[in-house]
């Protein structure tokens, strides 16, 4: 340990500094390498699949054995490749709806707290409205008045998931515009477009980021519920939640758990992952830890 | 004091009116239930008929108003598909909702605030690191899959626990057999819960452990017992009851889940089958007591906060 710290720190880029920290988050590290690899898989799923994943390629229900090595479905079609294609999915489904929360949160929360006023207040309101629906009787809802399926959910997550990341934009912008860089910026007629775009977003980049990968975690997680209910993405397109779907019937969940066991643990392996690694940039990116 | 909870509440009612609003907004979209009974033995002028019983012939404004003012008289409408009104509908579900909602808290609690504090103390031991697995764990696994492992281990293989319903079929039901029967939702939904409200409490106790006035009860030489026990537990307080607000809203929306995959008889159980049917005046009532349920949760937890820690701001 007290080798480590002589080690010269003076020269380092701020790049550096946060991977130093995240490197001491050993659990995390494990999870980036996990999550590489199984994000790799899902990406190359095309290649590495041992079959078409909608193809019926065995018989019904079959357990476990060397050419198929998590079983058959159903109808015949090759588990392991489906649950390829399903990890595809979900992180698609999860990536997406994380990226429209994002960007709506942000455009909100920069509005309302460098403006303040009136749009503050409406934008404010409209946030706390949306909080107050219990999160999966909305999303429940609106998959069902939309039509289920793969983009309706990647939307209707990406809708409802912003409060959060506007509420901690807003504090952000609220502190910021009391900093002495951006009053000067003030002071001297810079746009605001500037001023909002290029000094107070970078500096709000960091609980940006920390925030999005829990939402990550959550939409994923939602999209896996929604999918178990029938309400999410639709067969024959296969997800971690609706391969889980087959599960509620009895003979499924008693005699068959090749169908159901690994799709679940793949949904708590991606989802843990993704938790630590934000756990890991949330101490890494705090100004405040050494 | 007083001018605080009046303001928060006055903030609370634009917000209760405008969850209305969407909440019609979102029904109407979803089209007319009118569809479900459509079909070629139903003739043109019974759908006629049905839609003026029903008020749909208005605009849709209109309805809203409609609807407003019957809430205002305390009607929440009646069910399309089974007639009976809304508020009874609601009334007979609440209780069992209540109930595993109450329990599952409760639980969540006695997992959550000792293991929160215990891992904040013993911050980078091996205890805490379990600790922290384990709320990770909780808060990463997804309700339906751990319900399903508890019903493939608790009713499939070991044949322990029943895994439907709130009683035994034929049965009167004792409070035994509801007891048993609450054991793996609870499960569920605390351990799901306890997950992210560990992690919340022992990152509160942390800050408080490193407070100058802690330093001082060290420094006096009380003892570590009652340097904890005395100074930081009290000031816990704060963090937990923050917890207890933030769980309501994940109580009701997790009940959906659970209740859907146990068969629980309540809210969330009748709320599926609402949005399956789309019988809109029961899911508008849903919503609407969720969203009333949530909002006083959190005007609640804001004045409770204001009380237990002095050092918030008033305005």
């Amino acid at each position: 340990m007290e080798q480590k710290k002589k080690k010269d720190i003076t020269n380092e880029s701020y790049l550096q500094t946060v991977f130093r920290r995240f490197r001491r988050h050993r659990l995390a590290m494990v999870s980036l390498v996990l999550l590489t690899v199984l994000v790799g898989a899902a990406i190359l799923a095309p290649w590495i699949a041992p079959y078409d994943p909608n193809a019926i390629v065995g018989t019904f229900s079959g357990a476990p054995c060397p050419e198929h090595w998590l079983g058959t479905d159903q109808i015949g079609r090759d588990v392991l490749s489906r649950l390829l294609y399903a990890m595809r999915i979900s992180l698609l489904v999860g990536v997406l709806a994380t990226l429209i929360s994002t960007v709506i949160g942000v455009m909100l929360g920069l509005v309302a707290g460098y403006f303040g006023g009136i749009p503050d207040m409406i934008i404010m309101r409209f946030t706390d409205m949306v909080m107050s629906f219990p999160y999966i009787l909305l999303v429940l809802v609106a998959a069902a008045i939309f039509r289920p399926g793969l983009w309706n959910i990647i939307l209707i997550l990406g809708f409802v998931d912003w409060p959060g990341i506007a509420r901690l934009v807003r504090g952000n912008v609220l502190n910021l515009r009391e900093t002495n860089f951006v009053k000067g910026s003030i002071v001297s007629g810079m746009p605001v477009r500037h001023i909002l775009f290029s000094e107070i977003l970078p500096n709000t980049v960091a609980p940006i980021l920390v925030y999005a990968t829990s939402v990550l975690a959550l939409s994923m997680l939602d999209e896996a519920a929604l999918s178990f209910l029938g309400q999410g993405v639709q067969p024959p397109t296969a997800s971690l939640g609706n391969m889980l779907n087959g599960a509620q019937s009895l003979t499924v969940l008693t005699t068959q758990p090749w169908l159901w066991i690994p799709a679940g643990l793949l949904i708590v392996i991606l989802v843990m992952a993704i938790n630590f690694i934000g756990d890991a940039l949330r101490d890494a990116l705090d100004p405040n830890s050494r | 004091m007083y001018k605080y909870i009046l303001k928060r509440i006055l903030i609370a009612i634009p917000v209760l009116i405008g969850i209305t609003i969407i909440d019609y907004v979102i029904m109407c979209m979803a089209g007319s239930p009118l569809a479900m009974m459509q079909g070629p033995r139903v003739s043109e002028a019974a759908l006629e008929a049905k839609k003026i019983a029903l008020g749909l012939d208005q605009p849709v404004y209109i309805q809203y108003f409609v609807w407003l003012g019957q809430l205002l008289h305390g009607n929440l409408g009646y069910s399309i598909k089974s007639y009976q009104p809304v508020s009874e509908m609601i009334a007979s579900h609440l209780g069992p909702t209540l109930l595993l909602m109450g329990v599952s808290l409760i639980v969540s609690l006695i997992l959550a605030v000792p293991s929160g504090i215990y891992s904040a103390i013993h911050q980078y031991e091996k205890g805490d690191y379990a600790v922290v697995t384990m709320s990770f764990l909780g808060s990463s696994i997804p309700g339906f899959f751990l319900s399903l492992l508890l019903i493939y281990v608790f009713t499939v293989k070991l044949g322990w626990l029943p895994s439907s319903g709130m009683t035994t079929l034929g049965t009167a039901g004792s409070a035994g057999d509801v007891a048993a029967h609450m054991v793996m939702p609870v499960l569920v939904l605390s351990f799901s819960m306890a997950g992210s409200n560990i992690r919340y409490i022992r990152s509160a106790v942390l800050e408080i452990l490193q407070q100058d006035y802690l330093r001082t009860a060290k420094a006096k030489g009380i003892g570590r017992f009652r340097v904890i026990n005395k100074h930081a537990l009290r000031n816990a307080l704060v963090p937990i009851v923050t917890v207890i607000g933030m769980e309501i809203p994940m109580l009701f929306g997790g009940a959906v889940i659970i209740e859907q995959v146990f068969s629980w008889p309540g809210l969330g159980l009748m709320t599926m089958s609402a949005i399956s049917s789309r019988d809109y005046p029961v899911i508008m009532g849903v919503c609407l007591l969720s969203a009333v349920v949530v909002l006083v949760a959190n005007l609640v937890t804001d004045i409770l906060y204001a009380l237990v820690d002095p050092t918030i701001s008033l305005n």
